[in-house]
């Protein structure tokens, strides 16, 4: 298979974010909490510090790569559980039909209905902030896409012969769900997982950004801005840096869904084979 | 003279609509004796397909039934719980369809495919499911079985789909197999394959047959008794040597009248081909009627 322009970009930013988390602890040269001393504060990028410091002296290269794990984690876990509640309920609201398509249809569309954000600033408020309530969170404000997707592949999938004859043969409901037809919908899933990961990172940045997701002294990218908003003349390095780091990664996740939109596209797959 | 295998007594199936309920079938009855082969024959939207629907308990709505038994070994189909309808279903009673190329998922092998009906069915474990899936592609003549079990459906020919078919299909020993026109998109040479294997199968299993079909040459080759559905009624049922010397109902008449004879020019000369006059009826109006006053009669025959 020939990898398109957008999945090998995609995917070797969406690779640098991965490693760069992971390996943080070897990778980064201070430690992201402890090493502050004020008097390496607002110091411009120079060897020592690559990409500058803070306000409270901390290297922000250091904060960006342990930044990236939770940035990560949060897009990784939040969209998990988005696409478990929302190929879970669009399966079974596609492939049942009746009262409860109607009910997922319409919860589907209470969720479309509501600025995500604002959503996940309401669960933030109740939960509090902190890394669980922010999973908590966003995995339960972006599964309505998925939801719809998961949902209008299923019926058309339904009226296909194989899953007729299953239930000829004797397959259950659930039975065929998770073989016959959820095989069959993951390409445009994994697309959405991947788009939305992209779209949780913003959302985990905008909420740190508001004070309501992860706490200080703790890295995140969106909490690194909070930060370095008031000294942005000062120090546009602390502000810069994280904002590279959400922009690139957010396109590298987008790129990648894009580019696996393309080569899971099953007109493009026929003519592959 | 023993029980039938499937007794369909009196069926009678609606389409539910605000305006009422519509008529599909009507009074449908007849039998099916353990290791019989049973031809059910039509024009499209005569009924065929939806009879079979109806025994295996899988009409959609607004599709209904509303009166009428189907007892198959002694039990009312109609009145089975839904969990226990599944259970029979492909073990009991199985099914194949006209279309071999959608009928398999197309991201499993056909291997897998088989084996998860002795899964499914019999409980066997998946090491064991899948010696017996290659048995079973054996049995229905793929060659290379132990190659083969691994390959996708997109790999093999229309033939050896429905083959494949088959073989899922009668992985279980069904007692009866449901065969809604499954050699119709087969090219002739093949059809005629998949029909022995059908029948050789069958025969050495003692599987009785529902053999739905439009193709009166097929049925003649491979049916004991044939039923002929018209309009949402079986209008006529006898052996199928009777049925073709002496088609009684002026609707069978008209369909063994528009069969194409090969050598008919020989012997009468050009002619043009006979078709039945008119569409299919509105079942709305043979609510009252029931029988084929239209066609009948610009046959110049009486029902």
């Amino acid at each position: 298979m020939k990898l398109g322009f957008n999945i090998l970009l995609g995917g070797g930013l969406t690779a640098l974010v991965i490693i760069g988390g992971l390996l943080a602890p070897w990778l980064a040269p201070f430690d992201p909490v402890l090493d502050a001393n004020l008097m390496n504060s607002q110091l411009p990028p120079d060897s020592t510090f690559w990409f500058g410091t803070d306000s409270q002296g901390r290297d922000v290269y250091s904060r960006i790569l342990y930044g990236a794990q939770i940035s990560l984690t949060v897009g990784i876990v939040s969209q998990i559980i988005n696409t478990l509640i929302g190929v879970a309920l669009g399966i079974s609201a596609g492939y049942w039909g009746g009262w409860w398509d109607d009910l997922v249809n319409g919860l589907t569309n209470v969720m479309l209905a509501i600025p995500s954000l604002i959503f996940a600033l309401a669960v933030m408020a109740v939960l509090g902030p902190g890394l669980v309530s922010l999973l908590i969170a966003l995995g339960l404000t972006n599964w309505s896409w998925t939801c719809r997707i998961a949902r209008s592949s299923t019926l058309s999938l339904k009226s296909q012969g194989y899953v007729q004859a299953a239930q000829t043969l004797g397959y259950g409901d659930i039975r065929i769900m998770m073989t016959q037809i959820l095989p069959n919908i993951m390409g445009p899933i994994l697309v959405m997982a991947t788009l939305g990961m992209g779209a949780a990172v913003l959302a985990e940045a905008a909420l740190s950004f508001l004070g309501l997701g992860i706490q200080p002294p703790y890295p995140s990218w969106g909490s690194m801005l909070t930060d370095a908003r008031e000294l942005i003349r000062l120090a546009p390095w602390a502000a810069i840096f994280p904002g590279l780091a959400i922009f690139l990664s957010v396109l590298g996740f987008n790129l990648l869904g894009d580019g696996l939109r393309d080569s899971l596209d099953p007109h493009m797959r026929t003519r592959k084979t | 003279m023993t029980e039938p295998l499937l007794d369909v007594r009196n069926l009678d199936l609606v389409l539910s609509h605000r305006s009422g309920d519509l008529p599909i079938l009507q009074d449908i009855s007849f039998q099916i004796m353990p290791g019989e082969t049973y031809g059910l024959v039509g024009e499209s939207g005569s009924g065929k397909s939806v009879t079979s629907l109806a025994i295996m308990g899988l009409l959609k709505k607004p599709l209904k039934v509303s009166g009428g038994q189907v007892v198959f070994q002694g039990q009312d189909l109609l009145k089975l719980r839904p969990r226990r309808m599944r259970d029979l279903r492909g073990d009991r009673v199985a099914m194949i369809f006209q279309e071999p190329m959608t009928a398999l998922n197309p991201l499993s092998t056909v291997g897998r495919q088989i084996a998860e009906m002795y899964v499914l069915h019999q409980g066997k474990s998946w090491r064991e499911a899948r010696r017996l899936a290659v048995h079973a592609l054996d049995s229905v003549k793929v060659p290379n079985p132990e190659r083969r079990v691994g390959n996708y459906p997109h790999q093999m020919s229309g033939g050896l789909r429905q083959r494949v078919m088959i073989a899922m299909a009668l992985a279980c020993d069904p007692d009866l197999l449901i065969a809604d026109e499954p050699t119709t998109a087969l090219d002739v040479t093949v059809q005629a394959e998949v029909l022995r294997l059908i029948k050789e199968l069958c025969a050495a299993r003692g599987t009785a047959v529902l053999f739905i079909s439009h193709d009166l040459g097929v049925i003649a080759s491979i049916c004991q008794r044939v039923g002929v559905m018209y309009a949402g009624c079986l209008v006529e049922e006898n052996d199928t040597v009777a049925l073709f010397s002496n088609p009684r109902h002026a609707y069978t008449r008209g369909l063994m009248g528009a069969l194409p004879r090969l050598g008919s020019r020989l012997t009468h000369g050009r002619q043009r081909l006979v078709d039945i006059d008119s569409v299919i009826a509105d079942r709305s109006v043979l609510t009252e009627t029931r029988f084929i006053m239209p066609r009948g009669a610009a046959n110049g025959e009486s029902a």
